[in-house]
């Protein structure tokens, strides 16, 4: 590297800090906090289970530790806001680098863009985003480029706390979710780095009856790529523009991780206000 | 006939909660038998083997023919009132707090003559129905009934100390998502509880039976997660001074034994409901309701667990199902020693294999969730601590009480 | 169980019972067995006219000596015994002791035996009692509202008066007598008159029992001599003979309530061996925690048959002038009882009176008295039982 390269990365650094303190980037948290109410994944009940987040207190300034306050905490490497490795799914269980640990972490911060079917969605709880879709909003929005975080917004995340959430009846859960061309194409023919949704998983809830089934999970971790799932303040992203941080813990052989996914985007005020 | 009791008034803020106080609470080994047999809802006196005799209060040795060879057997529970008396005063705290006190000396058609609680509605030369149940302390006391039902016998003061009965008390049925919960909130609607709080965890899950559970009278849904200690400590918060009586109805069944892949993680969330799920309801409420445990009409009275039998000895083919049964069946021991000194009972029902999903492959004779909420009525009313609900329950329970270690080879055939 | 053909029951041959002590008693008092007890000897040994190191026997009685028995005292009060008895049986306490002792005096094993009996009285020490009293009533008893000798007394109460048509009327008669006599005996604890109307309208313990069929727990201690004839002479004490004296435990296992007391099983050998009969008798001093039980001795004894207990007490005055003087200190229900001193009161009492050492009303021309005992409610009923008759010797 030359010197010249690196004083062009400390000027960038430095403007970034600078936009970051006084004005022009804002930082947006796009995660939900992690509670034991938090719903998880609902699979039939032979399955093994998704164990939801827990918390015990091991001592509060009290007799158990007078001058300290910490908890112990359990859950699956996929309750409340998380990550999906490559390794999460059959179809990505050959690639290498396809568990949490041995990600390259370049490819843990790169840019996004959004798409806003929260209209859709709410029409139809069962709205499926096809490759006509996104080729729609590309015509408006312009090309979605190769190594992009694709952010698909539902508004799904402000059913938190109500039925409506997992929206699950006998025929199983019903949420959004891309179709299998649609996430061909994303893949494909544009070059994705990850696929982010609001909803519990990646995938429509009636997702099992696709084909692939869960084309989202399929397609995305058979080619290792990523899910970004349980995403919250998607509303709050400009279409284009913004810039994610998604590291997942990096556990020993994990499929994924719980994590905190920050935004930086362009303070246009919008951002500002929730 | 017995007049009926009305329900509590509200609580008045400024009155001081009764604390509870036992009954005189030191027994001889020989009572302490008495005590197993009442706590299984048996009316049983030592006999002597060898001559026959039967013999009152417990001891050690026959009193007619100094045989050591003494064992508690069922007996003709008929007798007769031959005096009484109403205790006025008495230095002991937990009798002072309900003075006057009817007692009386029954001559039982057995042989001895036994002094008991008298039920209002019996007086001397009353033919009446001889009972062993256990009091506040935990141990047996004879009390004498009247030979035939009367009415509101159960409401008699006297009688209700030595029960956990429902009746205008507040209850909390931990799973209101299972058949047996359900089951259970019926059954104490019917039988008389003030209100019926219901546990539904992860409420966004619809699940069988949740409109009529709703609809059943007295019945309030409330969020209960008991996996979840936080959420056991706010349903606590919310309802923890007027929790009665706390039925755990949860239960996580999976079939499969300790070689069976993946067990660890089942077994851990057979655990997390079975055994920490009991542990952390009783941490949260356990410490209120021994305090409440003389708080008059609607005082604490009891915890009931329901448990497979299998608790008592393994079944391999649900063999960490088992060993979480074991567990509970082990804190259940050790709650009922931590509740005694509030005079607040640890009733466990155990059952037979449940007609549900998990035991489809198991043959019958099967229980019925409106069996085992039945048992936990009479548990409750009649203060049994130790139910066997269905054949299967019963049977093995008979098993145990005959010799463990040959139940374990039988079992695990 | 009459005695074995081949070993007759004998009787007495120059026992003497002397020096009738009695402590004054005291209802509550911080002191302990021990000190009460000590009270009893040295006034014994005083008035005797001995040394203490002249007990070679010593018998006690008391429910409050732990953790010592009568072997610690000995060390505790400097006594050298060559016989020593501890007798734990309440009630029954003096008549048992007497009889051990003489027997003892009579084979040489001792001289002069010290019997005595003495209890504390602390606050809250009759709860203690009671809750360490019997496993028979720790068990069957105590957990049915732990009304103590009293509710166990209440059931027997009743059932005698619903069999043999006692009432309340008869009880208080009891009760009033002895009251009178108390009021004559300066360390009754009792000091005001009591009225039949007093009687009935005191507020009920434990049905029919009302606070004056009740005694009063006390502090005290009562003690006497028991030696040989001659050395009550050379001494200069005035003493009575043994006649007689019976005992026994657990009578009647089978009745299904007590209604009669062990004494009915030996009243005729009683009587036989002291070669006197009930009409002999000038002056009772009946066992007296509840009045039920001063009926059933008046049949038991064979004052009069089973069921004429009533009637009995219908046609007699009680008092030290009356056709019938019994417990003329006042008995427990008036003196006050002092603990195991309380099976000792109407033994000390009948001996004051036969040797003319009285200190309540003098019954006239007593000579000849009998003293009984009743003790230990182990689970529904007293068991043991004991009477012993006295001829005082006029000097």
């Amino acid at each position: 590297m030359t010197d010249a390269a690196i004083a062009k990365g400390a000027d960038l650094l430095g403007a970034l800090v600078a936009g970051m303190r006084d004005g022009g980037v804002e930082v947006v948290d796009l995660t939900h906090t992690l509670s034991p109410d938090f719903p998880v994944m609902v699979l039939p009940p032979e399955f093994g289970q998704c164990q939801p987040f827990r918390i015990e207190e091991v001592s509060r300034y009290d007799s158990r530790g007078p001058g300290w306050y910490w908890n112990n905490i359990s859950m699956s490497e996929h309750a409340g806001t998380h990550f999906d490795a490559p390794a999460h799914w059959i179809s990505g269980r050959n690639l290498t680098d396809g568990t949490v640990d041995s990600i390259p972490p370049e490819k843990l911060i790169g840019p996004a863009v959004v798409l806003d079917f929260s209209k859709e969605s709410a029409a139809d709880e069962d709205f499926l985003l096809t490759r006509a879709h996104i080729e729609e909003w590309e015509a408006r929005h312009g090309r979605i480029e190769a190594g992009t975080w694709v952010l698909f917004r539902t508004d799904w995340s402000k059913h938190l706390g109500t039925a409506k959430y997992l929206n699950l009846r006998e025929d199983g859960a019903h949420s959004p979710g891309p179709d299998s061309d649609a996430m061909e194409f994303l893949v494909k023919e544009r070059g994705i780095i990850g696929f982010g949704t609001e909803t519990v998983g990646t995938d429509s809830g009636q997702g099992s009856h696709l084909s692939p089934p869960y084309p989202a999970h399929y397609i995305l971790h058979g080619n290792g790529r990523y899910g970004l799932q349980c995403l919250a303040s998607l509303d709050r992203l400009p279409p284009r523009g913004a810039v994610i941080f998604a590291a997942p813990l990096k556990i020993r052989h994990g499929s994924g991780s719980p994590l905190r996914v920050l935004a930086l985007v362009p303070a246009d005020g919008k951002a500002r206000k929730s | 006939m017995t007049t009926p009791i009305a329900p509590p008034p509200r609580k008045d803020p400024q009155k001081v909660t009764r604390p509870p106080e036992l009954p005189p609470i030191q027994r001889s080994r020989a009572s302490l038998e008495l005590s197993a047999m009442a706590a299984r809802g048996v009316f049983a006196l030592q006999h002597c083997e060898l001559c026959g005799t039967i013999a009152y209060p417990p001891r050690d040795a026959c009193p007619k023919c100094l045989s050591i060879n003494l064992r508690f057997r069922p007996v003709d529970d008929g007798g007769e009132v031959i005096a009484e008396t109403r205790v006025h005063t008495t230095p002991d705290l937990y009798f002072r707090q309900r003075m006057p006190w009817r007692v009386g000396t029954v001559r039982l058609d057995c042989g001895p003559s036994v002094v008991a609680h008298l039920h209002g509605d019996v007086e001397v030369l009353s033919r009446v129905r001889m009972t062993a149940k256990l009091d506040k302390s935990g141990n047996a006391v004879m009390m004498a009934l009247p030979a035939q039902e009367t009415e509101n016998m159960a409401d008699d003061v006297q009688y209700r100390e030595l029960t956990a009965s429902p009746k205008h008390r507040r209850a909390l049925v931990t799973d209101g998502r299972s058949a047996v919960g359900q089951a259970v909130a019926a059954a104490l609607s019917k039988a008389g509880a003030s209100i019926i709080f219901v546990g539904i965890a992860e409420p966004w899950k619809p699940f069988p039976g949740e409109k009529e559970l709703a609809a059943i009278p007295k019945v309030e849904i409330m969020p209960l997660d008991i996996t979840d200690t936080t959420s056991v400590t706010e349903l606590c918060g919310e309802i923890g001074g007027k929790t009665d009586i706390l039925v755990n109805t949860a239960d996580y069944v999976r079939p499969g034994g300790l070689l069976a892949p993946g067990s660890v993680v089942t077994a851990r969330d057979a655990f997390d409901v079975n055994v920490f799920g009991l542990q952390r309801l009783a941490q949260a409420f356990g410490p209120g309701m021994r305090a409440r445990g003389a708080d008059g009409t609607n005082s604490a009275a009891a915890l009931v667990d329901i448990l497979p039998v299998y608790a008592l000895a393994n079944i391999p083919s649900f063999g960490f199902y088992s060993a979480s049964a074991a567990a509970r069946h082990s804190l259940l021991q050790c709650l009922r020693a931590e509740l005694r000194p509030g005079g607040v009972r640890v009733l466990s029902v155990f059952t037979g294999p449940l007609e549900d999903d998990w035991r489809q492959h198991v043959p019958p004779p099967k229980v019925q969730p409106s069996q085992i909420a039945r048992a936990v009525v009479t548990a409750l009313e009649e203060g049994i601590e130790e139910t066997f609900v269905g054949d299967v329950a019963k049977d093995v329970a008979e098993r145990f009480l005959d010799d463990p270690k040959v139940l374990e080879r039988e079992l695990g055939l | 169980m009459a005695p074995r053909p081949g070993n007759p029951h004998r009787g007495y041959r120059d026992v003497a019972v002397a020096v009738p002590v009695s402590v004054p008693y005291v209802r509550y008092s911080i002191e302990s067995a021990h000190w009460w007890i000590a009270r009893a000897l040295s006034e014994l040994t005083q008035r005797a006219g001995i040394q203490p190191a002249d007990l070679d026997g010593l018998s006690v009685s008391s429910f409050t000596l732990v953790p010592d028995t009568a072997v610690g005292l000995t060390q505790h009060l400097g006594l050298t015994p060559r016989w020593l008895d501890n007798i734990p049986m309440g009630g029954a306490s003096a008549v048992v002791a007497l009889r051990r002792a003489a027997r003892a005096v009579e084979a040489g094993d001792a001289s002069i035996v010290a019997c005595v009996g003495g209890d504390a009285n602390q606050v809250d020490s009759f709860r203690k009692l009671l809750s360490s009293f019997s496993r028979f009533a720790q068990d069957a008893s105590y957990p049915y509202g732990y009304g103590g000798p009293n509710g166990s007394f209440a059931l027997l109460t009743d059932h005698y008066m619903r069999t043999y048509g006692a009432t309340r009327e008869d009880f208080g008669k009891i009760c009033v007598a002895q009251r009178k006599n108390a009021l004559t005996y300066p360390h009754a604890i009792m000091k005001k008159p009591l009225t039949l109307e007093d009687y009935l309208n005191a507020r009920p313990i434990a049905d029919p029992i009302h606070l004056f069929d009740c005694v009063m727990p006390c502090a005290g201690a009562e003690a006497f001599l028991v030696t040989t004839v001659d050395i009550a002479q050379d001494l200069g004490l005035p003493y009575a003979n043994l006649l007689s004296a019976i005992e026994r435990h657990n009578a009647f296992p089978d009745d299904p309530i007590q209604y009669r007391g062990g004494w009915a099983m030996d009243v005729d050998e009683l009587y036989a061996i002291a070669g006197v009969s009930p009409d002999d008798i000038d002056v009772v001093a009946t066992y007296d925690d509840y009045p039920v039980i001063v009926m059933m001795q008046f049949e038991d004894l064979g004052f009069c048959k089973k069921g004429e207990g009533p009637d009995f007490v219908r046609s007699h005055d009680f008092t030290a002038y009356g056709s019938f003087p019994q417990n003329t200190s006042g008995g427990q229900l008036s003196a006050g009882q002092a603990g195991a001193a309380g099976g000792y009161l109407g033994l000390v009492e009948v001996l004051r009176q036969v040797t003319r050492q009285s200190l309540s009303a003098q019954v006239a021309g007593a000579r000849t008295a009998l003293a009984s005992g009743f003790g230990m409610i182990n689970y529904d009923r007293g068991l043991c039982s004991g009477a012993a008759i006295l001829q005082g010797v006029q000097a």
